[in-house]
């Protein structure tokens, strides 16, 4: 499977940022924090995680320690995958 | 008394009770009396005095309501801005309003330089967080010279008085409003103008000292502001959420802190209606749910009543240049559930036809507004200021004509029909269409545009642009977003483009809108 960073930040790049920031965002960044996603935005955004990398998120898991940062995001999609193998 | 006394007096009777809790962190009355004087303090020192205009430009933070509080002690008139704000628009802003001085914080910097380049008249900006522009030996942002936000100072020392001077016919805050012409305009509030709402709105709710009130909404949209402003004065608690983009973040806060009071946006009730897991999270405490800026659907009325059998809700409609102006009474839900209610307390509110003759009951016509809550006008914009408040029924009085049209039925209970103008209301703010064109207009070989809201299940509107290209231009409808998304704040950016060969005119060459969709 590609980078899962790489695939999202793709993603981010395309619909969120679209060439309106100078700053490019370290995957430690909170999303939140440099004003990326809003609360539209991160509806689309867990579409595409659910679309890209064939997962279901949770209302439960709609917290930004899962997905506020490339970091966070990487780890959540992985234990899902986990989770899934275990099941 | 004026705007900032209230504060000062709660934070001497509740010295240290919690006022706010943020980003995890409680803070006492007193720790944000201490970082407001410091703030003051720093202001002062920098030349800010009595009637200069300051902006905001912060998120949602502590740093956010004590800067209100420090502005107000040395007299000046605070400016809250939305985060969203891009440079062009932000240098616009605080060109208008002649603003001498910008706080704002350093996930900002690109937005707040580039704005401060083309507003040479801002002298001064305090950064909030690690004051580390790209260098660090930087004293200067744009023309403005660079200061770190001041640490709180010990609460025993008191400040000297630096505001002697204002009365409560002083400005207090100027709050942009997106307007018909695409240009903001920034809505004058005094002491007074910001007393008399405060007041009223606490009063018929009912808020109390014993309130914990959680603010989701952004402090630069007076509906956020006001909450601050009404727990202020009673000494309640707020908790301050940065924003609602994690839902279920903001309910397991909201369940932690045991909060009474819950005011909201149609877009963020149909977001947590729609989860799953709303039982999860104990809100039993919950006594009172507000909602404004956009009318509530029925079936959110009838869900939200089920979710939350104990809470009152409240529908209320209000507009920037008044705060509020109607509220439903909770009882009134179930007779009459699509009404926003009748004005409120220490307010009178009728409806008028065309030539401004007074509507009986059961009439359709343009709501006008009469008390201490009205604002001066628009600063700098004495046209616009003419058209919103006309004389009233007594010599020398001004009264506010909202450019709403209402319906009252037998009884007089109001009903919102539509805008005068074009405005859209999309996720709970206005887009002004004219703006939107605008920037559409910036983009080569665009001929004609034409932006209307259409109706959405969460946003209430959304944002659409009809676009004519000149022959041989091709764009995709991305690459149209994407222009806009540079330009404008994310909830004006349209959510669809359509291209069209040509758009419908009215007889008088104009184009024409209805139908559009």
């Amino acid at each position: 499977m590609a980078d899962i960073k790489t695939e999202v930040r793709r993603y981010i790049d395309d619909n969120f940022i679209m060439g309106s920031s100078g700053t490019p965002f370290a995957d430690t960044d909170s999303l939140l924090d440099l004003h990326i996603v809003d609360s539209t935005g991160i509806l689309e955004l867990i579409l595409f995680l659910e679309e890209t990398f064939g997962i279901q998120v949770h209302d439960a898991d709609m917290v930004p320690e899962n997905l506020d940062s490339l970091n966070a995001i990487e780890a959540y999609v992985q234990r899902k995958h986990l989770a899934r193998v275990a099941a | 008394m004026r705007l900032h006394d209230f504060f000062a007096s709660t934070a001497v009777r509740l010295a240290t009770k919690t006022a706010l809790v943020c980003d995890g962190r409680r803070s006492s009355y007193a720790d944000i009396a201490a970082q407001a004087q410091a703030l003051a303090l720093s202001l002062h020192q920098h030349g800010i005095r009595r009637g200069d205009r300051v902006a905001l430009l912060l998120d949602n933070s502590e740093a956010m309501v004590a800067a209100v509080f420090a502005v107000l002690q040395v007299g000046a008139v605070f400016m809250p801005v939305n985060t969203l704000t891009k440079a062009d628009k932000l240098a616009y802003m605080l060109n208008d309003a002649q603003a001498s001085a910008l706080v704002t914080q350093t996930a900002l910097t690109s937005v707040a330089s580039a704005a401060l380049t083309l507003a040479p008249g801002v002298h001064a900006c305090w950064m909030v967080g690690d004051a580390t522009p790209a260098d660090a030996t930087k004293a200067t942002i744009g023309h403005a010279a660079c200061l770190p936000y001041p640490a709180g100072r010990p609460a025993d020392t008191p400040l000297p008085p630096l505001d002697a001077a204002v009365i409560d016919q002083d400005l207090a805050a100027i709050i942009y409003t997106s307007g018909s012409t695409g240009h903001p305009k920034g809505v004058m509030l005094t002491h007074l103008n910001m007393i008399t709402a405060q007041q009223s709105v606490s009063q018929y709710l009912g808020l109390h000292g014993d309130d914990i009130i959680a603010c989701a909404l952004p402090l630069a949209f007076d509906y956020g502001l006001y909450q601050v402003l009404m727990a202020f004065k009673l000494g309640a608690t707020v908790v301050l959420e940065r924003s609602f983009t994690y839902p279920v973040k903001v309910l397991q806060t909201m369940a932690r802190e045991g909060v009474t009071v819950f005011p909201g946006v149609p877009t963020m009730f149909a977001l947590l209606t729609a989860l799953n897991n709303l039982a999860d999270f104990d809100l039993s405490r919950l006594r009172l749910i507000t909602n404004t800026a956009a009318a509530l659907p029925e079936s959110h009325i009838r869900r939200m009543r089920e979710l939350f059998p104990r809470a009152k809700l409240y529908s209320m409609y209000g507009l920037t240049e008044c705060k509020r102006v109607t509220y439903l009474p909770p009882e009134q839900l179930d007779i009459r559930p699509t009404s926003v209610g009748c004005g409120m307390p220490n307010e009178e509110v009728w409806l008028v036809d065309d030539a401004g003759r007074r509507l009986p009951n059961g009439s359709t016509g343009e709501l006008v507004i009469r008390g201490s809550h009205v604002m001066r006008g628009y600063w700098n914009k004495p046209a616009e200021t003419a058209e919103r408040l006309r004389p009233g029924p007594l010599a020398g009085e001004l009264v506010l004509y909202s450019g709403d049209v209402f319906r009252t039925d037998a009884e007089g209970w109001l009903y919102f029909v539509g805008r005068k103008d074009d405005i859209i209301k999309s996720r709970g703010e206005k887009v002004s269409p004219r703006e939107v064109e605008n920037v559409l207009h910036e983009l080569p070989g665009v001929l004609e545009v034409a932006v209307v809201g259409v109706n959405d299940a969460l946003l209430g509107q959304a944002v659409k642009a009809f676009v004519v290209l000149a022959p041989g231009r091709a764009y995709t409808e991305r690459d149209v977003i994407k222009h806009c998304h540079a330009r404008l704040e994310n909830f004006m950016v349209p959510k669809s483009v359509e291209f069209a060969a040509s758009l419908p005119r009215t007889d008088t060459g104009k184009i024409r809108k209805t139908g559009l969709c």
